[in-house]
């Protein structure tokens, strides 16, 4: 075990990858010399050789559509979106072509490829530097969606992601990348995807997380144990594939969820969650299902703390859950 | 074949191959096939038997010669209407039939629209419909075979209106700069649907694009199979001699509909179509193959019957095979289903059980 921030654990993860298998290869704007813009890179060119840790000229399209071919190929490219913000220019490679080349080839050809991009809000970003469009690959047959939201998982998720066989988004919650820090552990830790992980248990009310809400509901539920609420956390850790059992399982417990995402409200993640838990938890719920969530407007630059959830925000609609019923 | 009009300033490598006679008649004879398939599919589609067809005729020569050029170990990556260079390859008419029917023989398992096919044994990759996307991942792969040591190139075919795409000024950029191993083989039929080559873009060649990334463009009469061929193998040899990427714009005309979706009379004339088909390749090969000595009218007659023969039998055959397994859509989403999509399997199979669907 090693302590580590969230952005050094994706560093060591990489490191470790690379150094485990020739067939990894980087690619990005400037990873290589640079280290990455959040230093995520930060002495691989100089470990593993500028012809692994590419620096590409300034196109996402050109970045996943490379990437796609490099893997089709037979390679395990790491590609490296430097905002989220920023990858709707490969968004028809990453749509059309990377979630489809095992489905359009009837097999044939598999396309493994992960795509590594810092996402979410809190720092200051602005429209362009903050979005949490995780939704939209969610949505998309073919992609599996991974956000870790501790150091440990980063390594481990990535590591794993980039020993699977199918493409996977990857997404880094950039406001924790250094706020938090925790244990990981050495060598070849994984991960698997489709496995929540329980931040807290809890008998009163579930809350769902991911990413770099996972802190502030944990906050959150440590604020409603003050109050006599005994509440459950649980960190969904991949969107693709969902964890769906223990969504459910910790909902027929409590009897009441409260979902959690910084994306605007209107079609995020947090509505599946919601139409899960009313497909398959309907006569366990004591209460409505409520969803504290980024509002339905662009990001805003200067007034980003009143759009993004905090703990007060989901510790309030908590409450009023338990309190409904 | 003529240089672009601007000629960059590297150094041209010439393989000074030029089409092997004693396959002369063999590239003849695919073309034959191909222009039999595209005969034979558009009246299937009419019919109702086949959903949709995308016609390659004019582009025969253009095809084959460059898929000639090619070893088998380089990479293809199509867009949607090679035909004849999977034929090339060695990819079996039938196989191709079997995608045009998608039936359950498609090695695409019948997931995708007609023409739409790949084929991994012979390096023929899946073709998709939006336009461009391929070429970004050729010249990807080529970055993984240098990587990897392999002596290939590999090798986009686009036409003239993914020259205006996303994916062809960063893959061409990419290309450039990494001096990666790849011919860009643009087929310039003159059409993108409706538009005209002239409204695609104001440059007087396509070719002269290249010159901006930094490598030679050249063009090269697309009805001339052996002037495609030697432009090819040229291109070839500087990619696998470690001198970077060549465009090359193989000037064609599309003969007929860009697809049978579409109706040319509401945007060009006959009389264009007609003066077109005066230098149509199948007939300039004729010609080449009569004029030395390889080819005369009687045999000439019995190749066209013989195509239109191996034709008949993939038709048929195609036809006549098993349907796709109507459960196989939900296959190869992922290596393994997720949770959901076992879910969604078991749903479905309860619907076909309890009579409410059936497949």
């Amino acid at each position: 075990m090693t302590e580590r921030t969230l952005v050094q654990a994706v560093n060591r993860g990489l490191f470790e990858a690379m150094q485990a298998d020739p067939d990894v290869i980087l690619l990005g704007e400037d990873i290589g010399v640079n280290g990455g813009v959040f230093r995520a890179t930060e002495g691989l060119a100089q470990q593993f050789g500028e012809d692994r840790v590419l620096d590409t000229p300034l196109s996402e399209t050109g970045i996943v559509g490379t990437a796609i071919g490099m893997a089709l190929y037979g390679l395990k490219p790491v590609a490296e979106i430097q905002f989220l913000d920023f990858i709707y220019p490969a968004f028809d490679q990453i749509v059309s072509e990377l979630a489809k080349f095992r489905y359009r080839s009837g097999g044939q050809y598999p396309c493994h490829v992960v795509i590594r991009t810092p996402y979410g809000g809190g720092i200051k970003g602005g429209l362009y530097h903050s979005q949490s469009s995780e939704a939209y690959f969610a949505h998309t047959p073919g992609l599996k969606v991974v956000v870790p939201s501790t150091p440990a998982d980063a390594k481990g998720l990535l590591l794993s992601a980039i020993h699977d066989e199918d493409p996977v988004i990857f997404l880094e919650p950039k406001r924790i990348y250094r706020s938090v820090t925790g244990e990981v552990p050495d060598g070849d830790h994984r991960v698997p995807f489709g496995a929540a992980r329980v931040v807290r248990e809890g008998t009163d009310v579930s809350l769902f997380a991911y990413g770099a809400m996972v802190p502030p509901t944990t906050e959150a539920a440590e604020a409603l144990a003050g109050d006599g609420i005994s509440a459950e956390v649980l960190d969904l850790r991949t969107l693709v594939p969902l964890d769906e059992d223990a969504i459910v399982a910790s909902v027929e417990k409590t009897g009441r969820a409260v979902v959690v995402h910084e994306a605007p409200r209107t079609c995020g993640f947090g509505a599946e969650v919601a139409a899960l838990l009313a497909e398959r938890a309907f006569y366990s719920l004591k209460a409505p299902i409520a969803r504290v969530t980024g509002f339905d407007t662009p990001f805003p630059y200067a007034l980003e703390n009143v759009y993004l959830p905090d703990a007060p925000r989901i510790a309030h609609a908590a409450r009023s859950t338990v309190r409904s019923g | 074949m003529s240089t672009a009009a601007t000629p960059p300033k590297v150094p041209t490598g010439s393989s000074g191959d030029q089409f092997p006679t004693d396959r002369l008649a063999a590239a003849y004879r695919t073309m034959l096939v191909a222009r039999a398939t595209d005969e034979r599919c558009l009246s299937l589609q009419r019919q109702g038997r086949i959903g949709f067809y995308v016609p390659l005729s004019g582009q025969e020569a253009a095809q084959v010669g460059s898929a000639v050029a090619l070893e088998s170990a380089d990479w293809v990556f199509p867009a949607y209407r090679e035909l004849a260079v999977a034929l090339v390859r060695g990819v079996p008419l039938g196989a191709i039939l079997d995608q045009l029917f998608a039936n359950g023989r498609d090695r695409t398992k019948g997931r995708q629209m007609p023409n739409h096919f790949g084929f991994r044994d012979q390096n023929f990759v899946v073709a998709s419909s939006p336009i461009g996307t391929q070429i970004t991942q050729a010249v990807g792969a080529a970055m993984a075979a240098r990587r990897r040591r392999d002596p290939i190139a590999t090798i986009a075919y686009f036409g003239d209106g993914a020259t205006s795409s996303n994916d062809f000024h960063a893959g061409l950029n990419f290309a450039g700069v990494y001096r990666t191993p790849t011919i860009f083989f643009c087929q310039n039929n003159g059409w993108a649907i409706s538009l005209p080559r002239e409204r695609q873009t104001r440059s007087p060649t396509l070719a002269e694009k290249a010159a901006s990334y930094g490598f030679p463009g050249v063009v090269v009469d697309g009805n001339d199979l052996e002037a495609v061929y030697a432009a090819v193998r040229d291109a070839r040899a500087r990619a696998v001699a470690g001198e970077g990427p060549t465009l090359i714009e193989a000037q064609v005309y599309r003969f007929g509909a860009h697809s049978t979706s579409d109706d040319p009379r509401r945007y060009r004339s006959d009389a264009q179509v007609e003066a077109a088909r005066k230098r149509d390749p199948v007939h300039l090969l004729k010609d080449r193959l009569v004029a030395a000595g390889l080819l005369d009218d009687a045999r000439d007659a019995q190749w066209w019957e013989e195509a239109r023969a191996e034709v008949a039998r993939a038709v048929e055959s195609a036809e006549g095979a098993p349907p796709v397994d109507p459960m196989s859509f939900l296959d190869d989403v992922f290596a393994e289903p997720t949770p959901r999509l076992r879910a969604e399997r078991s749903a479905l199979e309860g619907l076909v059980r309890d009579g409410l669907l059936k497949p």
